[in-house]
C-alpha cells in the first residue's frame, strides 16, 4: 500500500429498490493492491454495493442507481463494454456456486465467453487459476468431473478460481466463508494473502475478526451509510472515531 | 415411565395412520379407471386388432378393413403442428423468462398466454377456420388443421417451458453474469442444458393432446374418408385434406351404419396406444436426461 492509486472511486452512490432506498449516498475509495474489508450487519447494503460496482445491478429491474462509480478511472455507467467491466472485477458469492459443468469448463467458461477457444490457450489459464485458488492438487486428476460434485469448500475455491479466470484487477468476495468450514476458510485466507500482491481485494464479511486478520483498511457500513472507514488497526484499536464502530467490533451488538 | 405414551401422542399417531391410508387409497384409485378402460377397450377390440388393421385401408363403406389413412393423417397433423409450435413456444418462453422485464407489454403477453391456454378447443377450431382456411386462403387442408393444432398447443408449451427455465437456480445465471457472460451465453451454456428435460417433456405431452382433439381438425382439414393406398407412406399433400384417428373414431361410432362392432374399439386402442407410447417415451427421455442433470 505504498502508492495510493485509486482503483475504485465511489461518490455519492445511492441505490433504491422501487421506493426503498438501501444505500444513502456513500463515498469511498479503494486503493490499488490493498485489502479493504467491508463489515456490517445483514441488510446494511453490502451486497447491493458490490452489485453496483460491476453493474450486475442492471439485472434487477426495480433498482435505480445514482451517484458515480469509477473503476480504474472509468465511469461504470458510461462504459462502452459492460462485459469487459465485469471481467475486470472477479466476484465471489456467499454460497459456493459450482456451475453444472465440468471443473475444467467452470474455469474455462469466462475465457471462452470472451473469445478464447483453443485448448492450448485455455489449459494454462485453468491450471494457473486452480493453483491460485489452492485447488489444483485436489482436482488435477479429475478435471473432467462435475464442478457441482465437489464439496462445499472445494466449490468455493472453484468459484474463486473462476473469478480469477478472466484476470481481474479487482477481486470482490461477498461473505465467502459463511458456507464453509474454518480450515478451508483459513486456506482461502492464505490464498488471499498471496493474491494481494497482484490485485486489489474488496472483502465483504460478517466476521469482524476476518476483517482484522486480512485487511489493510476496514469500512463499517450500517443501514446504507458508511459509519467509518479507516486503517484496520485503528478500527480495532479500541478507540475508533465512532462509538458505534467500537461497539460493533467488540460484539456489543450486531 | 419417562417414555410412556401420552394420550396426545397416541392421537397423533392414529391421525398419521389414517392420513396415510386415505392418501394411499386415493393414489390406488387412480389406477382402477385406467386398467378398466384399457382392459375393456382391448377386450372389445380384440377381433380386429393386428398388423393388418393398422396398415390396411377402410373397406366396404368403412364397415371393414383398417385405419391406415387415419393413422398416417394423425401423424401428419401432430408432426406438422409440433414443428410449428415447439420452436415458437420455446423461443417465446426463453424471451419471457430470461429477457423480459416487468412492463405492460410483457404483462399483456403473459395474460395472452394464460388465457389462450384456457380457450376450449372448439373455439380454436372456429379461429382456425376463420384465420387459416379463409383469411390465409389455405383452404380445408392438412396445413390449416395442423396450424390450428399448433395455436392450441402453443400456450401450454410456453407455460411448461417457462416453468422448466425457472427451475434453474438464479445463482447459476448470476455466476455467469459476474464473469462477463452475456445473457445468451449464459442461456446456452447453463440454462438450456439444465432445463432441456423439462422443456422436452412439456412438448411431448402436447403430442397426446394434439392427437386426441377432434373439433379443431374437423373444422379445418380432416375428412370422413379419403382414398389412399394400403400402407402408403406419404399419401397426402400438405394442401389436401386427410383422415385422422380421432375423427375416424367419431365417424365409426356415430355416422356409419352396420359397422363391425370391434372396429371403433380397435381404432380407440390404436389412438390410446400411440398416445401411451409417446408419453412413455417422454418419461424415458426425462429419466435419461435427469440422469445427466448436473446438480
Amino acid at each position: 500500500m505504498t502508492a495510493f492509486i485509486k482503483e475504485i472511486e465511489v461518490q455519492g452512490l445511492r441505490l433504491a429498490y422501487d421506493s426503498k432506498e438501501v444505500l444513502h449516498g456513500i463515498t469511498f475509495d479503494v486503493y490499488r493492491n490493498e485489502i479493504l474489508a467491508v463489515i456490517g450487519p445483514a441488510q446494511s447494503g453490502k451486497t447491493s454495493m458490490l452489485r453496483c460496482l460491476n453493474r450486475t445491478i442492471d439485472f434487477t429491474a426495480s433498482a435505480t442507481v445514482s451517484g458515480t462509480v469509477r473503476v480504474g478511472g472509468e465511469d461504470v455507467r458510461r462504459t462502452r463494454d459492460v462485459f469487459a467491466l465485469r471481467r475486470k472485477i472477479g466476484m465471489v458469492a456467499p454460497l459456493p456456486v459450482g456451475l453444472p459443468l465440468t471443473i475444467y469448463d467452470n474455469v474455462a467458461f469466462a475465457p471462452r465467453s470472451s473469445g478464447l477457444t483453443r485448448k492450448a490457450d485455455l489449459d494454462p489459464i485453468v491450471e494457473r487459476c486452480l493453483r491460485q485458488a489452492a485447488l489444483w492438487d485436489e482436482v488435477k486428476d479429475r478435471l473432467r468431473s462435475l464442478g457441482t460434485a465437489l464439496s462445499g469448500g472445494q466449490q468455493q475455491r472453484l468459484t474463486i478460481a473462476r473469478a480469477l479466470s478472466h484476470q481481474p484487477e479487482i477481486l470482490c468476495l461477498d461473505e465467502f466463508s459463511i458456507a464453509i468450514d474454518p480450515v478451508t476458510t483459513m486456506r482461502i485466507e492464505d490464498v488471499l494473502k498471496e493474491l494481494r500482491h497482484e490485485i486489489t481485494i474488496l472483502l465483504v464479511t460478517n466476521l469482524t475478526q476476518q476483517a482484522r486478520r486480512l485487511s489493510d483498511r476496514t469500512m463499517f457500513l450500517w443501514d446504507g451509510e458508511i459509519v467509518e472507514i479507516d486503517r484496520t488497526d485503528v478500527i480495532f484499536s479500541g478507540s475508533p472515531k465512532s462509538e458505534k464502530t467500537r461497539d460493533y467490533v467488540r460484539g456489543v451488538f450486531g | 415411565m419417562r417414555f410412556a405414551r401420552t394420550p396426545h401422542v397416541a392421537r397423533k399417531e392414529r391421525a398419521e395412520v389414517a392420513a396415510k391410508a386415505i392418501f394411499a387409497l386415493m393414489a390406488a384409485a387412480m389406477v382402477v379407471p385406467l386398467v378398466l378402460i384399457v382392459g375393456y377397450l382391448v377386450y372389445l377390440a380384440w377381433p380386429s386388432l393386428g398388423w393388418e388393421f393398422l396398415v390396411d385401408v377402410p373397406r366396404r363403406g368403412m364397415t371393414e378393413g383398417g385405419i391406415w389413412p387415419a393413422f398416417v393423417g394423425t401423424l401428419y397433423l401432430v408432426g406438422i403442428s409440433l414443428l410449428v409450435s415447439a420452436p415458437i413456444g420455446v423461443l417465446a418462453a426463453i424471451y419471457l423468462n430470461e429477457y423480459a422485464r416487468d412492463n405492460w407489454f410483457n404483462r399483456v403477453v403473459n395474460l395472452a398466454v394464460i388465457n389462450l391456454a384456457g380457450v376450449p378447443s372448439i373455439v380454436h377450431a372456429l379461429f382456425g377456420l376463420g384465420a387459416f382456411v379463409y383469411a390465409a386462403r389455405l383452404g380445408y387442408s392438412i396445413l390449416s388443421a395442423a396450424l390450428t393444432l399448433a395455436i392450441m398447443t402453443l400456450p401450454v408449451i410456453i407455460a411448461s417451458t417457462r416453468e422448466a427455465l425457472a427451475s434453474v437456480p438464479m445463482a447459476f445465471r448470476e455466476a455467469c453474469w459476474n464473469v462477463g457472460a452475456t445473457r445468451w451465453q449464459t442461456i446456452r451454456a447453463v440454462v438450456l442444458p439444465n432445463s432441456i428435460s423439462g422443456i422436452l417433456t412439456g412438448i411431448i405431452l402436447q403430442v397426446s393432446r394434439a392427437a386426441g382433439e377432434t373439433a379443431p381438425i374437423m373444422f379445418t382439414g380432416a375428412v370422413f374418408f379419403k382414398a389412399v393406398g394400403r400402407g402408403e407412406l406419404f399419401p397426402y399433400g400438405l394442401h389436401e385434406q386427410c383422415m385422422a384417428l380421432s375423427m375416424h373414431l367419431y365417424t365409426l361410432a356415430t355416422q356409419v351404419p352396420n359397422v363391425k362392432e370391434s372396429l371403433p374399439y380397435a381404432t380407440a386402442v390404436v389412438l390410446l396406444g400411440s398416445v401411451l407410447l409417446v408419453n412413455a417415451s417422454a418419461i424415458a427421455l426425462r429419466v435419461w436426461l435427469r440422469g445427466r442433470k448436473k446438480w
